[in-house]
């Protein structure tokens, strides 16, 4: 069992009790695989992508294409289904805050930024009209920050519909803190507390007990290593 | 009426400082032998309309931008495009930054001739403090709920690529997914299309179904046969993203920076 283990099925618990809504991972081999495990574990109703257009019958492999389609979701179609909100997104963020609004549009000053990023994309909609959570591959004081420099997904002071869990690759967090702030749920084993309060630039809340994420079953192991055989997922997580 | 001609025609055609959308996605199926000529073209102070890829980094990296309107500039298998970046960050172009969903309610508005469409999305959002023409609107009926009126995305000139399309401009997309292509050629008053091959109309159906059919010939101003003209990006199922090639574009933006 690999820290990617646990941090794909941190993630898939998030679509935990979605039932019958698109599971939608942003990409990269952790998101992909936490929709695909849960929808073949847990939660069995999940409509899940290839990543292009098509709604997938079955739960390929990453990379491989579905055997079966059952539907055909182009972005036209995607864009449309998140203002309808029967989705659930695992978005990622270069910065995030205590209230959860993130960024993945600039660095510094938007009128001439440091670091020009990818632009808005559609977390404003996202997060305005459907479930959210977030996967952020490196949690530090980096990305964990006071403030955004933009306000790309809304946090839980901005009007988010609802932020659902924040899993990084040292801890579970949530936003179930007085004033909709951030707490830490749990955190993976062979991470201490002091180690997430390091890696987060601003006052985390935590409970006086902060138990451990739970490890994947060995169902879970054997369904990851048929989706994923070549590992991908260790690549995305450093530790 | 026979609509062929060049795309050097098409880009002599784009006058100084018009608003120009181009179709496609991030680095698919753009009309890139359309933008090579449009760079090699005269028009400087372009406003360009995109979900943007290559296509917004070429004609910034060639001084042709005043403003873009994107909620994203990408290169989809690499995240972030270069010369977008550059332009940026030196301050050289302006930019107009919209959630995804807003992009394509201001497609719709203008396909539909419409001053506006309201959404949800945007709200809350530093989407309406970067620009801050954007308004809002009350729903006149009992849920009396604040929304972003979206401005129409009205266009002079529209620029798509499709896999077929006949020389009148009855344009036909074979790959999965439309994209946006026709509310494009609804929303400008000029659209140009190019495509992998011209057909006669009567074989347009041999390779598709009707529904295949995306643009007609009403909306459209001319046609440009283009084989590999999406090239690097993806053209399915024509051909893939050339991955290599854009690797290149990659590496050269970065001997130029």
């Amino acid at each position: 069992m690999s820290r990617a283990d646990v941090c794909v099925v941190a993630c898939a618990e998030a679509f935990r009790g979605d039932g019958e809504i698109l599971a939608a991972g942003i990409g990269g081999a952790i998101t992909v695989l936490a929709a695909r495990l849960a929808r073949l574990t847990f939660e069995p109703e999940l409509l899940t992508h290839d990543g292009v257009c098509l709604l997938t019958g079955d739960v390929p492999a990453l990379g491989e294409a579905p055997e079966v389609v059952e539907g055909w979701l182009p972005f036209r179609e995607h864009l449309w289904l998140v203002l309808n909100g029967r989705r659930h997104v695992m978005l990622g963020a270069s910065q995030i805050d205590r209230y959860g609004n993130t960024n993945i549009s600039c660095v510094g000053d938007w009128a001439r930024p440091k670091a020009q990023l990818l632009g808005v994309r559609g977390a404003p909609g996202n997060t305005r009209c459907d479930p959210t959570s977030y996967w952020i591959p490196r949690h530090s004081r980096r990305a964990f920050v006071a403030e955004v420099d933009l306000v790309s997904g809304l946090g839980t002071d901005r009007g988010a519909y609802e932020l659902r869990r924040v899993v990084t690759d040292l801890a579970v967090l949530d936003f179930g803190a007085p004033g909709g702030t951030m707490r830490l749920v749990s955190v993976h084993p062979g991470v201490s507390v002091a180690d997430v309060v390091a890696a987060t630039g601003f006052e985390l809340d935590l409970p006086r007990e902060v138990p451990l994420t739970r490890e994947p079953s060995a169902e879970e192991l054997r369904v990851l290593d048929r989706l994923d055989p070549a590992r991908l997922r260790d690549r995305e997580v450093a530790a | 009426m026979i609509k062929l001609m060049t795309a050097e025609r098409v880009a002599e055609s784009v006058e100084s400082g018009m608003t120009v959308g181009i179709g496609g996605w991030g680095s698919r199926r753009k009309p890139m032998a359309l933008v090579r000529a449009l760079i090699r073209a005269p028009a400087t102070g372009l406003t360009i309309v995109s979900y943007g890829g290559p296509d917004v980094g070429m004609l910034c990296a060639a001084g042709k931008v005043r403003r873009v309107v994107a909620p994203f500039v990408t290169l989809d298998s690499i995240p972030l495009e270069p010369n977008f970046r550059r332009a940026r960050q030196a301050g050289e172009i302006e930019f107009t930054e919209y959630d995804e969903g807003m992009f394509m309610f201001g497609l719709l508005a203008a396909a539909h001739r419409l001053p506006f469409l309201p959404t949800r999305a945007g709200l809350g959002s530093d989407v309406m403090r970067v620009n801050p023409g954007l308004r809002t609107v009350r729903s006149p009926y009992a849920d009396g709920e604040e929304l972003v009126a979206v401005p129409a995305l009205t266009m002079d000139v529209a620029l798509v690529h499709l896999n077929r399309a006949d020389a009148r401009g009855n344009a036909q997309y074979l790959g999965p997914d439309p994209y946006f292509d026709d509310l494009y050629a609804k929303a400008a008053a000029r659209c140009y299309v190019s495509c992998e091959r011209v057909v006669d109309t009567a074989d347009l159906l041999k390779e598709g179904p009707v529904q295949s059919l995306l643009i007609s010939r009403s909306m459209v101003a001319g046609v440009v046969e283009a084989p590999g003209g999406a090239g690097f990006t993806s053209c399915e199922p024509d051909y893939g993203r050339d991955e290599a090639a854009q690797r290149r574009y990659v590496e050269e933006s970065r001997e130029q920076g």
